[in-house]
């Protein structure tokens, strides 16, 4: 496999203040990682700041590249070649994304028009394609609807149609099926699976829910105030996780199976960007914290040998989820 | 677990209840009837939790609400502690809110955003006129012990509290005039993992402690199954399934019950061995005829088309409304 994007010690600052701390990642061709992580914890900002799609008062340092290039900072009319075309992007609510006044059909086949460099009976026939391949039924009518004739499911349907509509090398799904029913959830996961499978796209699954990214990555990084704390298989997340904020996460989610048991939150809550203290962020809420914690600041490096990071200095070993009660 | 069925009589009891709202749908149309709630029925005893699960728009919330007393339901009847409720905005209703209480989704919505806290949670036991103020003052510190916060936090305002500490707020608001049912819309869903926790942890121990009825309506199956000894599954303004929780994850009979536990995401299930429904849950305002499921349902059969399944007992305190009776096929569970 060879890289299609990666990033390099970047770190984001909202008018000076630092919310993400020098992330690294890289993303093969056609690979799925899963990026999870709590409410402000900068999961999101990390990849709208790789697509310049942050607001000028953020300023972003570091390198982000895709095949090479540079993109980080990078102009804006260089950008625009990338978005969409390299790289599309979809997000929480389809609805909004959408425009209410234009109907599906024009709005895809812009995006055709200007990825592609489609027109007229082309576009519209390639626009019914798309909408064809991710399961809308009906699809030459549909062209012609609103977005507020659709249900949400078939909002964010339609915006994957119109992100695949660049034919990506990457998508880039932020919180996609958050705002979605359980069933309707499931299906779309599913969908994105498939495209990925069918056209070897690259998938960044960025979201709060383990069990959606374990449904469709391979690798997950796990964030906490700004950094990644933990990288490791989807597989090892679960069964040999090494940080203690991934056991925490784990421990204080409930399931659906299996014996009840109470449920173990992390004590405490996540501390605010501009109040992070020295050494770990987590320290004030880690069992496993000593003195070094307080003073040094752990480095994400490599453990076992799958490929495991971990920035802790005390790192679990061989902890599963079936041990993780005692946590 | 506990047989509440026998060991008390139920502190609610809603039969049949039925609601029916008007909805245009565009500027100049004629308003729509849209049937939120159909013949709705059960009963919630004295220290339980009954779940109610379904997807947006199957009538869950709109249920809670009629449990409360806020809206008044189109027929049927909804009896609290043996007595049916008084009119909503009646003096009578006004005494008996104060054995009902409930608690939203959106902590930062539910509060006043100029007032501390403190005076928030006092508000409620000045208007039932309960105690003298000094023991209010009182009443107000011990609740925020109970659910978690400490004096320094009273004076605070909402702004100044994160989204856990919000609803533990939120809670004890519904806890100082003491009753004896919170109804819980969505408490959890606007929550991250590791505080969301901490809020169910808070729930089912004050449960226990003060021997609440609790009605949690959630879509979240696992938060569901975590809380509640019972579960009432909703679907299109119906109650399809009725189980104890433990029951009705691990054997769930009906076909929907059955789709939504296999499509909620477990860790190390893949997604090959999901059982996925086809089409999205349907427009309350067109119902379909028979079974409101059929047009979705992988199992339907030519009866379900024009014969509305009603609930019945399959087995001791397990109520079904489908004529079908058939375990998920084994790959699509959870293990």
């Amino acid at each position: 496999m060879t890289t299609l994007f990666e990033i390099e010690t970047l770190s984001i600052a909202f008018s000076k203040r630092t919310v993400v701390h020098d992330i690294s990642l890289t993303l093969e061709r056609g690979e799925a990682l899963g990026v999870v992580g709590e409410s402000g914890c900068g999961k999101s900002v990390t990849f709208l700041a790789s697509l310049g799609l942050l607001p000028d008062k953020a300023k972003a340092t570091g390198r982000v590249r895709l095949a090479g290039e540079d993109i980080l900072n990078a102009p804006a009319a260089a950008l625009e070649r990338i978005r969409g075309r390299h790289i599309a992007m979809i997000f929480q609510d389809p609805s909004s994304a959408l425009n209410p006044v234009l109907r599906i059909g024009s709005q895809l086949s812009e995006a055709l028009s200007l990825h592609r460099g489609l027109s007229g009976q082309a576009a519209r026939h390639e626009a019914r394609r798309l909408l064809d391949d991710v399961g809308i039924p009906d699809a030459a009518n549909r062209l012609n609807a609103y977005p507020h004739e659709l249900s949400g499911g078939q909002n964010q349907r339609v915006m994957i149609a119109m992100a695949l509509a660049g034919e990506p090398d990457m998508l880039i799904a932020d919180e996609p099926t958050t705002a979605l029913d359980a069933t309707v959830q499931a299906q779309i996961l599913e969908l994105i699976d498939k495209i990925r499978r069918d056209r070897g796209m690259a998938v960044v699954l960025v979201s709060h829910d383990l069990g959606a990214i374990a449904s469709v990555c391979e690798r997950v990084a796990v964030m906490y105030a700004g950094r990644i704390v933990e990288m490791n298989t989807t597989d090892a997340i679960f069964d040999d996780h090494r940080h203690p904020y991934t056991r925490g996460l784990l421990s204080a989610l409930p399931e659906l199976a299996g014996p009840k048991r109470r449920l173990v939150p992390i004590r405490g809550s996540v501390p605010e960007p501009w109040n992070l203290p020295q050494g770990c962020a987590f320290q004030a809420r880690c069992d496993s914290a000593s003195a070094r914690c307080h003073q040094a600041l752990p480095e994400l490096v490599p453990v076992g040998d799958i490929g495991q990071c971990v920035a802790c200095h005390h790192p679990l070993l061989g902890a599963t989820m079936d041990d993780r009660y005692v946590a | 677990m506990t047989d509440f069925k026998q060991a008390s009589p139920a502190l609610l009891a809603v039969d049949r209840v039925r609601k029916r709202y008007f909805a245009r749908a565009g500027f100049l149309s004629e308003p729509k009837p849209v049937d939120a709630v159909v013949d709705v029925s059960f009963t919630v005893a004295r220290g339980e939790t009954l779940g109610i699960v379904g997807e947006s728009g199957c009538g869950k919330s709109t249920t809670g609400r009629l449990a409360l007393g806020l809206e008044a339901p189109d027929g049927g009847s909804v009896r609290f502690d043996g007595e049916h409720l008084p009119k909503q905005g009646s003096p009578a209703w006004r005494a008996m809110r104060r054995r009902i209480q409930l608690v939203f989704q959106d902590p930062l919505a539910a509060l006043d955003r100029r007032l501390p806290i403190a005076v928030q949670i006092r508000e409620s036991l000045d208007i039932h006129a309960m105690g003298d103020p000094k023991a209010r003052d009182e009443r107000v510190m011990s609740l925020l012990t109970a659910v978690g916060l400490t004096k320094d936090h009273a004076a605070r305002y909402p702004h100044e509290l994160s989204g856990g500490q919000r609803q533990r707020v939120v809670i004890a608001r519904a806890l100082a005039t003491g009753p004896d049912l919170l109804v819980c819309d969505e408490p959890v869903a606007a929550l991250d993992v590791s505080i969301q926790a901490q809020v169910v942890n808070l729930l089912m121990d004050l449960q226990a402690e003060l021997g609440l009825a609790m009605i949690f309506i959630s879509h979240d199956l696992k938060v569901v199954r975590q809380v509640s000894h019972r579960v009432a599954v909703m679907y299109l303004g119906t109650l399809v399934e009725e189980a104890d929780a433990d029951v009705i994850f691990k054997d769930p009979r009906h076909p929907y019950t059955q789709a939504l536990v296999s499509s909620s995401p477990t860790p190390r299930q893949k997604m090959k061995s999901r059982l996925l429904l086809t089409g999205e849950p349907p427009d309350p305002a067109a119902r379909p005829s028979g079974c409101p499921f059929h047009p979705r349902c992988p199992k339907v059969m030519a009866m379900c088309q024009t014969v509305t399944p009603t609930m019945r007992e399959i087995t001791p305190h397990h109520y079904l409304a489908c004529h079908l009776n058939e375990p998920a096929s084994l790959e699509s569970m959870a293990s």
